[in-house]
């Protein structure tokens, strides 16, 4: 893995991705998303993409705004339906996108697998479950599991905290939710954050994503968006 | 009012007939008052996380929250709002002292792993043999969405269910076989109803057993429900 790239925009982070990718996008809900890299995507124009998130967007901000611009293909998710998740709704019920739904434990482990050179591996989650439906199952000392494959992305776009200008990453609160395991799982990792601070900085044991996982990291201004009738 | 706690099984099945059903806050109330203390739980989303207001400091509880939390604390209120800060449902809360975050891996880890004590989880219909569907009405228009249901549904040590016993349309929750698309096997060991709380037979075979009752017989109960009753 080569070094961080500290770029000046976010339109420099998202350079090249290409159409057809598949990409990680952190956030759950609007908590973690990467509104800026989201916004870049869209000015840069790809399309046809495979968007691997927890939910298919929030209002009209971020996953939802990409999504509304019709560049997504299919959303592998755990969760598209939601108070506010009207863009989604109708895309889907108009046959424009294609949804995959994953159990939530699944998706973050089969990311995790990813990042981590697991080939596949045996969960009991969904076992006797339309989500299970022609898996492979084992039984494992009188339990029954399912295998899980992998799920890797060509990129991935996520948002901490705060980086240091090598790239290792802290996040805040519940907005770390997929960051690092999506981290680990993208080809090329990029990282907005509301603030780069200098290398040594960081307290090294609360580290939370080491910088050998991250590509390109980008400052921001913070932006904050609460999802709309959520309960 | 109050509610007092229901009896745990084997010292007889308590009917309230004095009364009408629970409403959802008063089962809530029910709930929190049956989890034990100093556990860790989780209480999904919507209904069950109203659970949270009614647990005492003294029961030493710790939420979890399937989006990166431990020591969650109450709903945030104005200034406290923080967008970085939400609960599964993505309503903003507050953390408690010794609160810890984490990514999701490690959060499902927890529920897989037997960690989690409890979870609450709503529910579409609860079968006699503790399957659970809840993510999921399999219509066609429907968009199907199962978040961690069926992670927390084999993870959590207790899982109980709070529902109404009803639907809408009147036809039992509590089934003798789910009709819509499961979200667990055998999974569920408490269901908590508007109208009785419930306890699967840890053999998982049709075995359900009432431990109490809210505005209704159990005989009435056994008249509008087609699963076999036993008293506790």
């Amino acid at each position: 893995m080569s070094r961080t790239e500290l770029l000046e925009t976010a339109d420099e982070a998202v350079a090249g991705i290409e159409d057809g990718a598949t990409i990680l996008v952190g956030g759950f809900g609007l908590a973690g998303m990467p509104f800026d890299l989201i916004d870049a995507l869209i000015r840069q124009g790809a399309k046809d993409l495979m968007i691997v998130a927890n939910n298919a967007g929030n209002g009209e901000v971020g996953l939802a705004a990409l999504l509304k611009a019709g560049r997504v293909r299919k959303v592998l998710c755990s969760f598209p339906r939601q108070s506010d998740s009207w863009v989604f709704d109708e895309l889907y019920r108009a046959g424009k996108v294609e949804l995959e739904v994953v159990p939530q434990g699944n998706l973050a482990e089969r990311m995790r697998a990813a990042g981590a050179g697991i080939g596949a591996f045996f969960c009991p989650t969904a076992v006797g479950t339309p989500l299970a439906e022609g898996k492979e199952t084992r039984m494992i000392d009188g339990r029954e599991y399912v295998l899980e494959y992998p799920i890797k992305g060509d990129y991935a776009l996520i948002a901490a905290h705060r980086a240091d200008r090598l790239g290792n990453l802290v996040y805040r609160m519940t907005a770390r939710n997929f960051g690092p395991v999506m981290a680990t799982a993208g080809t090329t990792t990029i990282v907005q954050v509301s603030e780069v601070v200098d290398t040594g900085t960081l307290d090294p044991e609360a580290v939370v994503t080491p910088s050998i996982y991250v590509d390109r990291v980008v400052q921001v201004d913070a932006r904050h968006y609460t999802v709309q009738g959520a309960r | 009012m109050t509610i007092t706690n229901t009896t745990t099984a084997g010292s007889g099945t308590v009917e309230h007939l004095d009364r009408g059903p629970l409403s959802m806050g008063e089962l809530a109330a029910v709930i929190a008052g049956d989890i034990p203390a100093g556990v860790y739980v989780n209480l999904g989303i919507g209904q069950p996380t109203r659970i949270a207001d009614h647990l005492s400091a003294e029961q030493g509880i710790v939420l979890h929250t399937e989006n990166g939390m431990l020591g969650m604390g109450p709903a945030a209120q104005g200034d406290e709002i923080d967008p970085d800060l939400t609960n599964a449902g993505k309503v903003p809360v507050t953390e408690l002292p010794g609160a810890a975050y984490f990514h999701h891996a490690d959060s499902f880890a927890m529920m897989r792993g037997g960690h989690l004590d409890v979870c609450v989880l709503g529910a579409y219909q609860v079968a006699a043999n503790g399957d659970l569907a809840n993510w999921h009405t399999g219509r066609s228009d429907d968009i199907p969405a199962v978040g961690g249901a069926m992670d927390l549904a084999i993870g959590a040590k207790s899982v109980f269910i709070m529902m109404t016993l009803f639907a809408k349309d009147g036809s039992p929750k509590l089934v003798p076989g789910c009709t819509y698309p499961l979200t667990g096997v055998g999974c569920v060991s408490r269901v908590y109803t508007d109208h009785g709380v419930f306890e699967v037979g840890p053999d998982r075979r049709q075995n359900v057993s009432v431990i109490a009752t809210y505005g209704i017989s159990v005989s009435a109960l056994r008249s509008r429900l087609d699963v076999r009753l036993a008293e506790a």
